[in-house]
């Protein structure tokens, strides 16, 4: 799984102001699918590849994985 | 389908208004464009209104008969149309299809959003219900979140600076100072606009379009009719709506808007002009990145090109091709229902030489594009000299 796009958001919707600046992708499934999700750990960048490392509250939450 | 003039226009400033209530800014605006348009009240066969949250903004439904009931509108169909960011646009395309069709003659087209009664980060989660609210927005996306996605992949695909965006602010910033309607007239630095506050990396404050009350409006009218209200129609030489994927992570290729080139290539058509024939645009820069974006879609710059397009200076009012004179979103507010309706207005003012300082010498063709959520909605409109 790749990052295919990424941002930090620093201004955040009334229900993650708490959890502001966090880093979202959407990343490329193995199968070629797309899903946007939380990024953890290290920040990411175009191309980097990911795993997913949990699934909270029905967001997929991936880490970078090392190459 | 008969051709359709545009008869009347009327708008209020933009801008944080604490004292105004939705209510009251659609009807100065409606009010203004029935005495522009020299038309009374009964002589309006129906009321489309553009509003994009008006129920989670101020807590009121069923806006249209609200309106226009303070409109002395009496009786006559009253309808909400509602399209995110292109409400307005929408409410146009649907008033201009009835005139066309010959359902009605003279219909008030209003735009209208209250959004400065709330708090910013209210305002995001108000604004993110126009994207995947179970999907994307779930995961803490926001509108400058997506955009800025979309923004990151332009230049990673593309090669577009930091600069190319920062480019459209300073241009569309300078355009707004000389509109008195504009809500911030504010003219900023490259430097500046560079070293904004970050909302969403790459996209700072000096990227994102303004939280803004507002409300704009507009009557249309068949053409052959045109001259008993004024006598200075401008003809809707054409007018398409479009739709696309919802959701940024359900599109093959987030770097377009298909549903902006959608809408141009019907225009175009409709029109029977190409890019090169328009004269001047009002484009939807809800973000820096969608200027430069809507540039590539509309056929004005190459595709990839729209970043360098704008840093050469295409855009400004001395260009090539003139864009956002009005100050866009950027500068002028983006009091999301009102945008569209805005934008046509403004189109208009230019058409009919009313400009005032913001003028762009003597126009006969202009475009306004208005966009939806990121890209699930499109109207491209072209105005003309009558």
């Amino acid at each position: 799984m790749r990052v295919y796009t990424e941002t930090v958001v620093h201004s955040a919707p009334e229900a993650y102001v708490s959890e502001a600046p966090y880093q979202i992708a959407i990343v490329v499934r193995e199968d070629g699918s797309r899903v946007t999700g939380r990024i953890l750990g290290d920040r990411v960048s175009i191309d980097d590849p990911v795993e997913l490392a949990e699934a909270r509250n029905g967001v997929p939450y991936f880490r970078k994985k090392d190459k | 389908m008969r051709p359709v003039a545009v008869i009347g226009l009327g708008k209020t400033p933009f801008g944080a208004f604490p004292d105004r209530d939705l209510r009251s800014l659609a009807v100065e605006a409606g009010r203004k464009c029935l005495e522009n348009g020299h038309v009374r009240a009964s002589q309006v066969g129906a009321f489309y209104l553009g509003n994009f949250a008006g129920p989670a903004f101020v807590g009121q439904n069923h806006l249209a008969p609200y309106i226009g009931q303070s409109l002395g509108l009496e009786g006559i169909p009253a309808t909400r149309f509602e399209a995110a960011c292109a409400s307005g646009g929408t409410a146009f395309f649907h008033a201009w299809a009835a005139v066309a069709a010959g359902i009605y003659d003279v219909v008030l087209v209003t735009g209208v959003e209250k959004m400065t009664c709330q708090a910013t980060p209210r305002v995001a989660e108000i604004l993110a219900s126009a994207g995947d609210v179970a999907g994307e927005m779930k995961a803490g996306a926001t509108f400058p979140a997506l955009f800025a996605m979309i923004a990151r992949r332009h230049m990673h695909d593309f090669g577009t600076r930091r600069e190319d965006l920062a480019a459209v602010a300073v241009k569309n910033h300078a355009n707004g100072a000389r509109n008195p309607y504009a809500h911030m007239r504010k003219v900023i630095s490259l430097e500046q606009a560079l070293a904004g506050k970050p909302v969403a990396d790459p996209l700072t404050v000096y990227d994102c379009s303004l939280v803004s009350d507002g409300a704009a409006a507009v009557l249309l009218a068949p053409l052959e009719r045109a001259a008993e209200f004024t006598a200075r129609p401008v003809r809707i030489a054409a007018v398409a709506q479009t739709s696309d994927r919802f959701a940024l992570e359900e599109k093959a290729d987030i770097t377009t808007f298909p549903a902006v080139k959608r809408a141009a290539e019907q225009a175009y058509k409709m029109a029977g002009v190409g890019p090169r024939a328009i004269e001047f645009a009002e484009l939807h820069d809800c973000f820096t990145i969608a200027e430069i974006i809507a540039l590539e879609d509309l056929g004005f710059a190459p595709r990839g090109q729209g970043g360098r397009y704008t840093s050469e200076g295409c855009t400004l009012p001395s260009g090539l091709l003139p864009v956002n004179a009005s100050g866009g979103l950027k500068a002028k507010g983006h009091p999301v229902g009102a945008t569209g309706v805005g934008q046509i207005c403004d189109v208009a003012l230019q058409i009919r030489g009313e400009a005032g300082e913001m003028q762009l010498g003597r126009h006969e063709l202009g475009l306004a594009e208005n966009l939806g959520g990121s890209g699930a909605s499109a109207v491209v409109t072209i105005l003309r000299a009558a």
